[in-house]
């Protein structure tokens, strides 16, 4: 069975910065970590593995740097990494990313494609669905438990908004799952000298025969035409409830605030 | 033929369209007003009434087409693609708005793939440019901590979801008359790899997603027996119990119930948060509501930096006030 887990390198989301010109994301001087919805995924394909056998590929587009990305994810047990990069491929929307990735899953070869629910600096969610239907495979999204798999059938627990949904796939397909499905192992000694000594293959346009016009910024559908800072202009009213008549008075100001605002 | 008016994607659960779709109607009525184009609905489904689709029409929907077959009952990506592919083929419309829903976010981004157009997600604001007619989509970005807007400048159509709760459902205008389209999909488009075997209603009386009033709990609620009193407040309100993702890792409730970055992202009307202390990770989820209230016995929490009204007190103290409170005032 081959697993292979589309990852992503994204900044610390506490001191992200933004190119105010191109609207993208400045990486440069920021500490960069593996997508932490992606551990699950990892994990998830490493289950798979364990149980199946077969092999898992954690592959990333991204800079050279982001080629630490897919070092983690082998040293936590992934059989290899390859990464897309390309000047090309800078400044790729939903689209374009979701494009060179099929590009790359194809050529790899594949029975599932797992990847996390979302990635915390885009956020978006769409690239999972988006290989799925480069691909023509069918897509599970938000699996929080996988029940049984084996090469030719998956089944899973869906989380939606009112429960959870018992649904059953034939393979190959994508899945986008949820922290619920697993629990990240930490990587080992023997898996951080794996991943220390190996060769990380890099992928151009040329390599996955795509036609620069189709990625980057030329071929994102999508354009970033202004960014702002997010205007949180909460004046928090604090109240001090330090005994207990404090507290009753809080109280009832915090009831005054709500029906004022007729939110009871 | 060019492409032309805007559209929603309406929702449905056995026969009965879900709130969200009239809040997109009430986002698609904001858009319209301002290039004065026609608001359109697609829906696909299986033996929805004609009063169902009425509806619709009453709260400002212009244009209804409903793809049904048995295959279409329940949301399954392969169906719904093919079939919102056939739509957008024979109708072009030039906006779809859908809601940021479990079928929403699945659904959207596999068609805008095929449709090969963009699509920008979780929308907070929908305008109109007036110079070019192109949709300006503002969404938070990087935890919330930015706003982009977004334009799908050359693609149609230009597609864009929104979070539920993040307007109001758009209410009866009147007995109004518009056109109801219903088409019989082929079966042939509604060949699906996934197969539904069961659903189990989740067990809670209000959950997250349909919730105004959500009321949080952090690890300062000390003891997962201590989640009785929460509950209490949250039944007395009507409310749904979110929690950290520190409560939920201890077991004290379950993921569904997570708020924040590895969970849910939720912007309910009010949101009472106690005994969280606010870490970056759990602001993501929930900055957007409507309302923060937040109660913690720490007075440098960040959760009152983005609070509305915050409390500095011991909640064991404070949560039974409110009880207390809200049972005077029933009476």
């Amino acid at each position: 069975m081959r697993i292979v887990v589309p990852i992503k390198q994204v900044p610390q989301t506490k001191n992200v910065k933004m190119d105010e010109k191109t609207g993208t994301i400045i990486r440069e001087g920021i500490e960069s970590i593996v997508n932490p919805l992606d551990l699950y995924s990892i994990e998830l394909a490493l289950k798979i593995k364990d149980q199946c056998g077969g092999e898992v590929v954690a592959i990333t587009m991204g800079p050279n740097k982001a080629a630490q990305a897919l070092r983690e994810a082998i040293s936590m047990g992934c059989d290899s990494g390859i990464i897309l990069c390309d000047k090309v491929f800078g400044g790729s929307d939903t689209w374009a990313t979701s494009y060179v990735l099929s590009k790359a899953i194809k050529k790899l070869g594949y029975d599932i494609v797992i990847c996390g629910e979302r990635a915390t600096d885009g956020d978006t969610g769409q690239v999972g669905p988006g290989i799925a239907a480069f691909l023509d495979l069918p897509v599970l999204t938000y699996i929080n438990k996988l029940e049984s798999i084996d090469e030719q059938v998956c089944k899973v627990q869906r989380m939606v908004e009112d429960g959870h949904e018992y649904l059953t796939s034939s393979l190959p397909l994508v899945m986008t799952v949820v922290k619920e499905v697993s629990e990240p192992r930490l990587p080992t000694l023997r898996g951080k000298q794996k991943a220390k000594k190996a060769e990380i293959p890099s992928w151009d346009h040329k390599f996955l025969a795509i036609n620069p016009k189709d990625v980057g910024l030329s071929g994102s559908p999508t354009r970033v035409v202004k960014i702002s800072k997010s205007k949180v202009t909460r004046a928090c009213q604090i109240q001090f409830a330090v005994d207990d008549q404090a507290a009753e008075k809080s109280v009832d100001k915090l009831f005054s605030h709500l029906k004022a605002k007729e939110l009871i | 033929m060019s492409y032309s008016g805007i559209w929603i994607l309406a929702e449905q659960k056995n026969g009965k369209i879900n709130r969200v779709s009239f809040e997109l109607l009430t986002r698609g009525l904001e858009l319209s007003a301002q290039n004065g184009v026609k608001l359109s609905v697609m829906i696909f489904g299986n033996n929805i009434q004609q009063e169902e689709l009425q509806k619709l029409i009453n709260c400002g929907a212009d244009k209804i087409v409903c793809v049904e077959n048995s295959q279409l009952k329940d949301f399954q990506i392969e169906p719904f693609a093919a079939n919102m592919l056939a739509v957008i083929d024979k109708y072009k419309p030039e906006i779809i708005i859908a809601g940021a829903t479990s079928m929403g976010r699945t659904l959207m981004p596999y068609v805008a793939t095929k449709a090969h157009t963009g699509l920008t997600a979780d929308c907070t604001e929908l305008r109109i440019e007036p110079e070019s007619g192109n949709l300006l989509q503002t969404r938070p970005a990087i935890g919330g901590n930015i706003l982009a807007t977004i334009k799908t400048p050359n693609h149609r159509p230009q597609m864009a979801t929104v979070r539920p709760r993040s307007t109001k459902p758009a209410e009866k205008i009147s007995d109004r008359v518009g056109e109801i389209i219903r088409l019989q999909a082929d079966e042939k488009t509604c060949a699906s790899r996934i197969i539904t075997d069961k659903f189990v209603p989740s067990q809670d009386t209000v959950t997250l997603a349909e919730a105004d009033t959500i009321i949080a709990v952090g690890r300062g609620i000390k003891r997962g027996e201590n989640l009785a009193l929460i509950q209490e407040l949250a039944d007395s309100l009507g409310a749904a119990i979110g929690a950290t993702r520190d409560v939920v890792d201890r077991g004290w409730l379950s993921y569904p119930h997570q708020i924040g970055l590895s969970g849910q992202t939720v912007s309910p009307k009010l949101y009472i948060a106690i005994g969280i202390s606010g870490t970056i990770q759990h602001l993501a989820g929930m900055q957007t509501a409507e309302n923060i209230i937040a109660i913690n016995n720490d007075p440098d929490a960040q959760i009152f930096k983005v609070a509305d009204f915050g409390i500095v007190g011991d909640l064991f103290e404070i949560v039974p006030l409110m009880i207390k409170q809200i049972k005077e005032q029933c009476r």
